[in-house]
């Protein structure tokens, strides 16, 4: 019998392992819960996002499809509150799921300075996507945010903040900034550098009261000094989060208390992250907990491992703040140091020297050295033959003077490129040999630069000693090994040079393979079907299982199928007809889903065939739940009977869906069309939404329901149903010939811009092309593929039947 | 010894696709690529249990429909950083006929 396996806590620490534990094929039924309405994604990228950077798409590590392939059960959103030892159960709101092994993975939770005002409104921690959201929501420019905290999550949250333009104070109350990485010297270059791009900063400070009557309105210090603030961000550090832990009586410190497997004192409790004690120690930066994700997927697996903390390096992730710390850089008896400023460049370097070796490195304004530094901490190397010259770094240890490679060209292989994942330059040296030329695959391969992000320079750089001439940075990854072209080129030249062909574009564009793999073959077959709708014949055995087959494949290989249902309204005799289909096909089990359809699952696939001629004979036709394409429509029941109802939602949803099925897509496409502002249909997390008021129609796309969550934004408003069909066909075209493979509208978007689309759908000539184009299409793809196969039901059987013959 | 039996007519196979055969210890998947090669191979991945016949033909290799396992058809190992075997079995094309070894699909319950 599999192991159960539940996971408190879907964090960074506990998405590793989980990593670990399936790349390594270990069998186990995962439940993981988090209090969080979401998967896994990479906190150390919230300050890109606070700052606008980057978007919360693309720090998702974790996506649904990831979480669906793995097979994990996933309660996002419905936080545990009790474990029972006992028995081995673990309880939320819903029940409770028994374990053979429980790994609790709480994180941490910020320190809330017990000041009065506190729990007023307006006050936030640093911690998740919801205090980044409520960070950018209140940075609008203009606005006045006190930051309390002064050390990296601080700092991040204070220029993320200013980015957006608002006015931000940092109160700290130690005497410079970031002490327990910088030294004054340091400390003050920062301080005086962020100065410098508007931020207010306050050392010494100490925060006396939270002020405001029904939101915070400014912050008070000891010292009398009033801030006027519309949000006040507390970073000034965080503790483990043991509620759980300490309800169900495990032995807990500051944190879990664990051994070297991690083990806490249940012997099937693990903990892992954030909220463990491991000899006295706690843990907040990423290395060492993905350290303890190894160790603790090598347990769970049963191999020998046991974690042994090692040294970090910390780099603040301010854009233009250039910074690096590593190892002690404390004053004490024994130590020497060697000093290097540039006040004018702003650059500062200080290496701390404990006997004949180095044991510490503060560096300002030019990190570049940073790694090489960091080796020399690690390795414990003697440097007193290169006492005189080493703090001018690597190219001045007899290598060329002015190679900006030569730092990286002199680390050894040993030497540790990315310490998020514990990569050195030689393993990434080796992917690279064997083929990976470029970031994303590297990323792919060894894990280098695929957290923070802050090595990625380097990874480049490795490349670019690695490769030579052959290396060019950040370019756009190939479509997939069979060829050096990417998405978009090919797109391009499929057009440009009007290939029609799978066999063309592979010949003509050189591809490496024969055949392509799953990774192109689909993409090109889709891009085909959209460019050339008259001339080009879909290729089924380029199509993945589920659109070949028409059903969604299930883990133990039987299908689900769910007939369409226009705008989500039946009738009796349609429901008559799945009851009695249902019954005579033996279907396990019958879903309601969220697009307003039944689905009936675990269908066997010989029976396909029979059961989609029985759903053709009562009316109804493939809902298309498998597709790349044009999914469902969601509908309220508008203004016929809803008293709030401002035009007929229903029924426009149903024209939007007879228009629309049919049709390939990049990635699939779900609508929602509501008949008021209330929004029951939840139109405005859709691909596509349409909002019903009194003077016409709001349309918005690009929202996203899933993994990510995002609401749609505004595309157009117009006056009548006819120009809602003309736009949404006219839109969903533009990204059927515009979009990669699998990017779904709301990725699509992002890359190219929603002004861009909204400049293309509002000129009346360009959308009426679209539109043009789309029905053309249309005229060739708008069949029901059910009633195609069903016509041949053979092709869905065995060719040979052996068990009958060996029964003769 | 091998026993080779006819199972059906290669054009009953699409070109980049698969039918199943069923048999007393399960089912065994034959592919037909491109240009007209057959393979015979068990049609479970050793991964999950994934329905090779389901997967995408490329070349003369497969990709599980479940996970992306690739297996290179000729000898049903996994390619890449995969490590796993699907069972092959002799199959050969006799004037548009195919013929399976039964002998080697007797071996497999030994197996």
């Amino acid at each position: 019998m599999k192991q159960r396996l539940v996971i408190i806590g879907a964090g960074m620490a506990s998405g590793r392992m989980l990593e670990l534990l399936f790349e390594a094929g270990g069998d186990f039924d995962v439940t993981l819960f988090n209090a969080e309405p979401r998967g896994n994604y990479n906190r150390l990228m919230l300050s890109p996002v606070l700052s606008g950077e980057k978007t919360y798409e693309q720090i998702v590590t974790h996506d649904a499809d990831w979480y669906a392939a793995q097979g994990v059960d996933c309660r996002f959103g419905e936080p545990v509150v009790r474990i029972d030892r006992e028995n081995r159960v673990v309880y939320s709101a819903e029940g409770g799921v028994p374990y053979d092994a429980l790994v609790i993975a709480t994180g941490s939770a910020p320190f809330i300075v017990p000041v009065p005002g506190k729990d007023l409104p307006g006050v936030v921690a640093y911690r998740d996507l919801e205090d980044t959201n409520a960070m950018i929501a209140a940075s609008a420019p203009g606005a006045k945010a006190v930051v309390i905290g002064g050390g990296l999550l601080g700092l991040e949250a204070a220029a993320g903040m200013a980015a957006r333009g608002a006015e931000v104070t940092v109160i700290h109350l130690m005497g410079h900034l970031m002490e327990r990485q910088l030294d004054p010297a340091a400390g003050y270059l920062l301080q005086k550098d962020l100065e410098s791009r508007g931020l207010r900063i306050h050392c010494q400070g100490a925060t006396k009261a939270i002020l405001g009557t029904d939101r915070v309105e400014a912050v008070l210090l000891e010292d009398g000094t009033v801030y006027p603030a519309d949000l006040v961000c507390m970073a000034v550090g965080i503790r483990p989060e043991v509620r759980l832990a300490n309800d169900a009586h495990l032995t807990v410190g500051r944190g879990i208390t664990v051994d070297d497997q991690l083990r806490a004192s249940d012997p099937a409790i693990f903990a892992l992250g954030e909220c463990v004690e491991h000899n006295q120690q706690l843990f907040g930066l990423v290395a060492p907990l993905y350290d303890q994700a190894r160790v603790l997927a090598e347990t769970l697996l049963g191999q020998q491992a046991a974690f042994k903390p090692v040294q970090t390096a910390t780099k603040l992730k301010v854009t233009g703040v250039d910074l690096f710390s590593a190892g002690d850089f404390a004053e004490a008896p024994g130590r020497e140091d060697i000093v290097f400023r540039d006040p004018g460049r702003g650059v500062y370097k200080r290496l701390i020297i404990e006997g004949d070796c180095l044991i510490g490195a503060v560096m300002y304004g030019d990190t570049a050295d940073g790694a090489w530094f960091f080796d020399k901490i690690k390795t414990g190397t003697p440097i007193s033959d290169q006492r005189d010259t080493l703090i001018f770094g690597p190219a001045y240890q007899g290598g060329p003077g002015a190679d900006p490679l030569a730092a990286v060209a002199a680390l050894p292989l040993e030497a540790e490129i990315c310490g998020c994942n514990g990569i050195c330059k030689g393993k990434i040296v080796t992917a690279i040999t064997d083929g990976a030329n470029t970031l994303d695959a590297i990323r792919t391969v060894t894990k280098a630069s695929a957290s923070c992000g802050t090595c990625t320079g380097l990874v480049e750089q490795v490349m670019a000693l690695t490769l030579g001439d052959g290396f060019t940075a950040n370019a756009n990854p190939p479509m997939c090994k069979c060829t050096d072209h990417t998405h978009e080129d090919v797109r391009r030249l499929i057009k440009t040079m009007g290939l029609k062909s799978i066999p063309a574009v592979m010949q003509e564009l050189g591809w490496k393979t024969t055949g392509g793999c799953a990774s192109c073959r689909p993409a090109l077959n889709y891009y085909l079907i959209a460019d050339w709708p008259l001339d080009y014949a879909d290729d089924r055995q380029s199509r993945f299982v589920n659109e070949r087959n028409h059903a969604n494949i299930q883990k133990d290989g039987t299908y689900s199928v769910v007939p369409r249902m226009w705008g989500g309204v039946t009738t009796s005799a349609e429901l008559r007809a799945i009851a009695d289909a249902a019954d005579k096909y033996a279907v396990p089990m019958i879903k309601v889903t969220g697009g307003q359809r039944i689905d009936l699952l675990g269908v066997q696939k010989q029976d396909l065939p029979a059961i989609w001629s029985d759903f053709n004979a009562a009316g109804m036709v493939s809902g298309h739940a498998y597709a790349k394409g044009l999914r469902t429509v969601k509908t309220c029941v508008g203004k016929d009977f809803c008293r709030f109802g401002t035009q007929d939602s229903t029924g426009l949803g149903i024209k939007l869906e007879k228009l629309l099925w049919g049709s390939w897509t990049p990635a699939k496409v779900k609508l929602g069309v509501s008949g008021c502002p209330r929004n029951c249909a939840e139109a405005t997390c859709k691909d596509i939404g349409v909002i019903c008021v009194d003077s016409g129609y709001q349309i918005s796309v690009a929202g996203a329901a899933g993994m990510d969550v995002k609401e749609t934004e505004a595309l157009i408003t117009v006056a009548s149903e006819d120009e809602v069909l003309e736009v949404t066909a006219a839109f969903v075209q533009l990204y059927r010939e515009n979009a990669r493979y699998l990017h779904r509208i709301y990725k699509w978007v992002a890359a190219v811009g929603l002004d861009w689309c909204r400049d293309q759908i509002s000129d009346p000539v360009t959308r009426q092309a679209l539109y043009d184009r789309f029905m053309l299409s249309q005229s060739v793809y708008q069949t029901d593929p059910w009633a195609e196969h069903a016509a041949r039901p053979d092709e869905w059987a065995p060719v040979a039947d052996l068990t009958i013959r060996a029964a003769e | 010894m091998s026993n080779f039996i006819d199972i059906a007519a290669l054009d009953d196979i699409p070109r980049q696709g698969a039918r199943l055969v069923k048999t007393a210890q399960g089912c065994v998947a034959l592919f037909r690529t491109a240009d007209d090669q057959v393979f015979a191979l068990d049609d479970r991945c050793p991964h999950k249990g994934g329905p090779l016949s389901e997967g995408i033909v490329h070349g003369a290799a497969v990709t599980c429909p479940l996970h992306g396992w690739v297996f290179d058809m000729t000898t049903g190992k996994a390619q890449g950083a995969d490590d796993g075997q699907v069972q092959t079995f002799a199959v050969r094309v006799e004037s548009g006929r195919v013929l399976l070894d039964a002998a080697s699909l007797a071996r497999r319950s030994a197996a």
